[in-house]
C-alpha cells in the first residue's frame, strides 16, 4: 500500500509530462495518418454539418438513403482498388473494366435471354479475367500497371461499345437484376441483421481478447475494446433508425457492408493479406521471404478487376440501364480517391478496406450535397478535385514527416 | 569449444565472372560454437563467396561439405534446408508491418480448420513465439507491435537476426552486422552473435569494421584478390597483422614485410 502510495508520487510529476507527451503524441499520430480514420470521420462530420446548415433535407432519412445507394458502385470498386493501392500500384481501368462487364451482363440476360445468375457469374468472370491479364502482362514483363491499366481503359471502353451495338444503350428490365439495388428490407428483417451484426461484432472482439488473454499476452484494455463496441453498436442502429424511417434497409448496402468487411478480413487476417502489405512495404524482402510476389500481384489486380464488375453491376441495377456512358466520367478518379482520401497510402503498405467505404461516403456525401444545392457541373468539379488533391497531399505530408522522424 | 568436424566446409571452391576470377581456389570452415570474421578489402570476394554459400551463386569449382559430406548448393532453397541462414546488410525487412509480422514472414502460423487460403493467422501463437525468441536472445524491442519502421538501426538488425533464427539454421552467415550503428546498438548487436555461439551455432561475420571482428570474433579469415589470404586466431594476433594479410603487405608473418616496405620508401626518400 504505502509502496503504491511512494511510486504514484515519485512518478508524479513524470506522469504529468508523460500526459502531456501523450496528448502530443495523439496529435502526431492524428496528422501522420495513423489515426487517418479518426482525421477522415470528423472531417465527414464537418461536410455534414455544411450541408445541413444550406439545406435541411441533406440530413433527412430520404437523403441518406439515397446516398447510401449512390456510393455503393464506388464503394465496391473502391474495395478492389485497396488492395492495389496497398501493393503501391495503381488501376486506372476499373471505371471501364465496371462498364464492360455491365455491358456483358445486360446483353447476355436481355439480348439472349441468358438466366440473370449466369449472366451475373458471366459479368463477374469477365472482370476478374480481365484483372488477371492485366496483373500478368504487369508482374511478367514489368510494364507499369500506370501503363498497362491505362492501355486498358482504352481498350475496355472501346469493348463496351462493340459489346452494346448499334443501340448504345440497354435497358434490363430483369428483376432479379434490378432487385440488387431497388430491394429495401422491412423493419423487422433491418432490425435482424443489425442485431445480428452487432452480436458478431462483439463476440469478434470478445474472442480476441480472450484469446490474447489465455495465451498471456497483453490485451488490450478492456474499457477501449468496449468503447468501440458501443460506438459501433451505435452506428448501425443509427443506420437502421435512418433506413427505417424511409424505404427501409438496402439490399446494395448490405452487398457493400458484406464485401468489405469480407475484404478487410482477408487483407487483416489471412496470411495471403499479410503477403500483400509485405509486397507493398518491401517487394524484395517479401521475394526473400520465399513469398510469390508475382503471383500475389496477379492475385491482387483480379481482385480489383472482380470488384470493378461486381460495382458495374450494382451500377447498371440502380440505374436500370447500361449505356455507352457505363463506368465513365469521373467514376475511376472518385473509385481512387475515396480510399486515400480515407488514408489508404498511394506509396504502397499502409491502409485498410475500410478506407473504401469511409472514402466513398465522403466523396459520395460532397457530389450528394452539391446536387441538393444544384451547384454547376463546373463548381463540382472543381471542387471534387480539391478534395482529392488535398487528400494526396496529407498523404504525401504524412510519408515526408514519416520520413524525417525516421520511419519510412 | 569447437568440434572436429567442421559443420560448413569450403575446399578450393572458385568462381568466376567472366574475365574477373572472384573467388580463387578458397580453403574455409567453419565448426559450430564459433564465430568466424571473414575481412578483406573491397572487391576481394567477401559478398561472392557468402552469396556462394547461401546459393545465390553457384561455385564453378570445388566442393562444399556441411556437416562432413559433400553437397551441392544450386539455390537459395537449398542452403536453407542444409540450414544455413543469411542475413544481409540490407535487412530484407517490411517496414510497414510490426515485428512478429516480420519474424514470420512467409512462414506464418495460421489457426487449423478448413480451407488454406481463408484460414486465419495465428497471431497470438506467433507473437508468443516472437517474445519467447527474442527474450531467449535478450533482444529489448519496445514493443512487438510497433512497425519496424519505428525501430532504431541496431534493433532492426536484431529483428533481422532473430528472423534468420526460425528456421532453425545450423549456421548463420552475417553481413556487415554493425556498420552504419552507432556505439552502444553495436554492442547490442555484437552481444547477439556471442549468444548465437552459445547457442551453439556456427557464426560468419563479414565486416570491414576490425574493432568489431576483434571483439566478437575466435577467428579472422582473411580474402585478398579472391584467394585465402591468411588466417588468424583473434586471441593471438594483433590488428596489424590482419591488415597487413588484407593489404597484402606482408603476407605470412604480419608486418615485416610492410616495415621492410616502409624502411625501403624511406631510404629512396633520401
Amino acid at each position: 500500500m504505502s509502496e503504491t502510495v511512494e511510486s504514484a508520487e515519485a512518478q508524479g510529476p513524470e506522469a504529468g509530462k508523460g500526459e502531456g507527451s501523450a496528448r502530443r503524441e495523439t496529435i502526431r499520430r492524428i496528422v501522420q495518418g495513423d489515426l487517418a480514420s479518426l482525421r477522415v470521420v470528423i472531417g465527414l462530420a464537418l461536410i455534414w454539418i455544411i450541408f445541413q446548415s444550406q439545406n435541411d433535407r441533406f440530413l433527412s432519412a430520404e437523403n441518406l438513403t439515397n446516398l447510401g445507394l449512390q456510393i455503393t458502385a464506388v464503394g465496391l470498386i473502391s474495395v478492389g482498388i485497396v488492395y492495389v493501392l496497398l501493393l503501391g500500384e495503381i488501376d486506372l481501368s476499373v471505371g471501364a473494366v465496371s462498364g464492360l462487364a455491365a455491358a456483358v451482363m445486360a446483353v447476355l440476360n436481355v439480348k439472349h435471354g441468358w438466366n440473370p445468375y449466369l449472366a451475373i457469374a458471366a459479368a463477374v468472370l469477365v472482370g476478374c479475367a480481365i484483372g488477371l491479364l492485366q496483373g500478368f502482362l504487369f508482374s511478367r514483363f514489368g510494364v507499369p500497371s500506370f501503363v498497362v491499366t491505362l492501355a486498358g481503359l482504352l481498350a475496355w471502353q472501346g469493348a463496351l461499345l462493340q459489346v452494346l451495338g448499334s443501340t448504345g444503350s440497354l435497358n434490363i428490365n430483369d428483376p432479379k437484376i434490378t432487385g440488387l439495388a431497388n430491394t429495401f428490407y422491412s423493419d423487422v428483417v433491418g432490425w435482424i441483421f443489425a442485431a445480428i451484426a452487432i452480436a458478431a461484432y462483439g463476440a469478434v472482439l470478445a474472442v480476441g481478447y480472450k484469446r490474447r488473454r489465455d495465451a498471456g499476452l497483453d490485451a488490450e484494455n478492456p474499457t477501449s475494446l468496449i468503447v468501440r463496441f458501443v460506438l459501433v453498436a451505435a452506428v448501425v442502429i443509427a443506420a437502421i433508425l435512418v433506413f427505417n424511417s424511409d424505404r427501409g434497409l438496402p439490399l446494395a448496402i448490405l452487398i457493400l457492408i458484406g464485401f468489405v468487411v469480407g475484404m478487410e478480413y482477408v487483407v487483416k487476417m489471412t496470411r495471403f493479406g499479410r503477403h500483400v502489405y509485405a509486397v507493398g512495404g518491401n517487394a524484395e524482402a517479401a521475394r526473400r521471404a520465399g513469398i510469390s510476389v508475382n503471383g500475389i500481384r496477379v492475385a491482387v489486380f483480379a481482385i480489383a478487376g472482380t470488384m470493378a464488375a461486381i460495382g458495374g453491376i450494382m451500377a447498371a441495377s440502380r440505374l436500370l440501364a447500361v449505356n455507352q456512358n457505363s463506368g465513365g466520367n469521373e467514376l475511376l478518379l472518385l473509385a481512387i480517391a475515396g480510399p486515400v482520401i480515407a488514408g489508404t497510402s498511394l506509396f504502397g503498405g499502409r491502409g485498410s478496406v475500410w478506407t473504401a467505404l469511409l472514402g466513398a461516403l465522403v466523396i459520395g456525401s460532397i457530389s450528394n450535397g452539391m446536387d441538393l444545392l444544384a451547384l454547376s457541373s463546373a463548381v463540382k468539379f472543381m471542387v471534387t478535385g480539391g478534395v482529392l488533391l488535398l487528400a494526396v497531399l496529407v498523404d504525401a505530408v504524412a510519408r515526408q514527416q514519416r520520413q524525417t522522424s525516421g520511419r519510412v | 569449444m569447437a568440434s572436429d568436424t567442421p559443420l560448413l566446409e569450403l575446399e578450393k571452391v572458385s568462381k568466376r565472372f567472366g574475365p574477373v576470377q572472384a573467388l580463387d581456389r578458397v580453403d574455409f570452415a567453419v565448426h559450430a560454437g564459433e564465430v568466424v570474421g571473414l575481412v578483406g578489402d573491397n572487391g576481394a570476394g567477401k559478398s561472392t563467396m557468402v552469396k556462394t554459400i547461401a546459393g545465390i551463386y553457384t561455385a564453378d569449382e570445388g566442393t562444399i561439405r556441411f556437416d562432413g559430406e559433400e553437397v551441392r548448393i544450386k539455390g537459395p532453397q537449398d542452403a536453407t534446408e542444409l540450414g544455413i541462414a543469411t542475413v544481409y546488410q540490407d535487412l530484407a525487412l517490411c517496414d510497414n508491418l510490426d515485428v512478429v509480422a516480420n519474424l514470420f514472414l512467409g512462414s506464418e502460423e495460421v489457426a487449423p480448420g478448413p480451407g488454406r487460403v481463408s484460414r486465419q493467422l495465428d497471431e497470438a501463437k506467433m507473437e508468443h513465439q516472437t517474445s519467447d525468441l527474442l527474450s531467449n536472445l535478450a533482444v529489448t524491442i519496445p514493443s512487438l507491435r510497433s512497425e519496424v519502421g519505428t525501430l532504431s538501426g541496431g534493433q532492426r538488425q536484431q529483428v533481422a537476426v532473430a528472423r534468420s533464427l526460425l528456421g532453425e539454421p545450423k549456421v548463420v552467415l552475417l553481413d556487415e552486422p554493425t556498420a552504419a550503428l552507432g556505439v552502444a546498438q553495436t554492442q547490442q548487436v555484437l552481444n547477439l552473435i556471442r549468444r548465437l555461439r552459445e547457442r551453439d551455432l556456427g557464426v560468419v561475420v563479414i565486416s570491414h569494421n576490425l574493432a568489431d571482428v576483434f571483439e566478437v570474433a575466435d577467428r579472422i579469415f582473411v580474402l585478398r584478390l579472391g584467394r585465402a589470404g591468411g588466417e588468424f586466431d583473434a586471441q593471438q594476433t594483433t590488428e596489424e597483422h590482419v591488415v597487413g594479410a588484407i593489404t597484402g603487405l606482408g603476407e605470412d608473418n604480419g608486418g615485416t614485410e610492410r616495415a621492410e616496405l616502409e624502411a625501403e620508401k624511406r631510404e629512396e626518400g633520401r
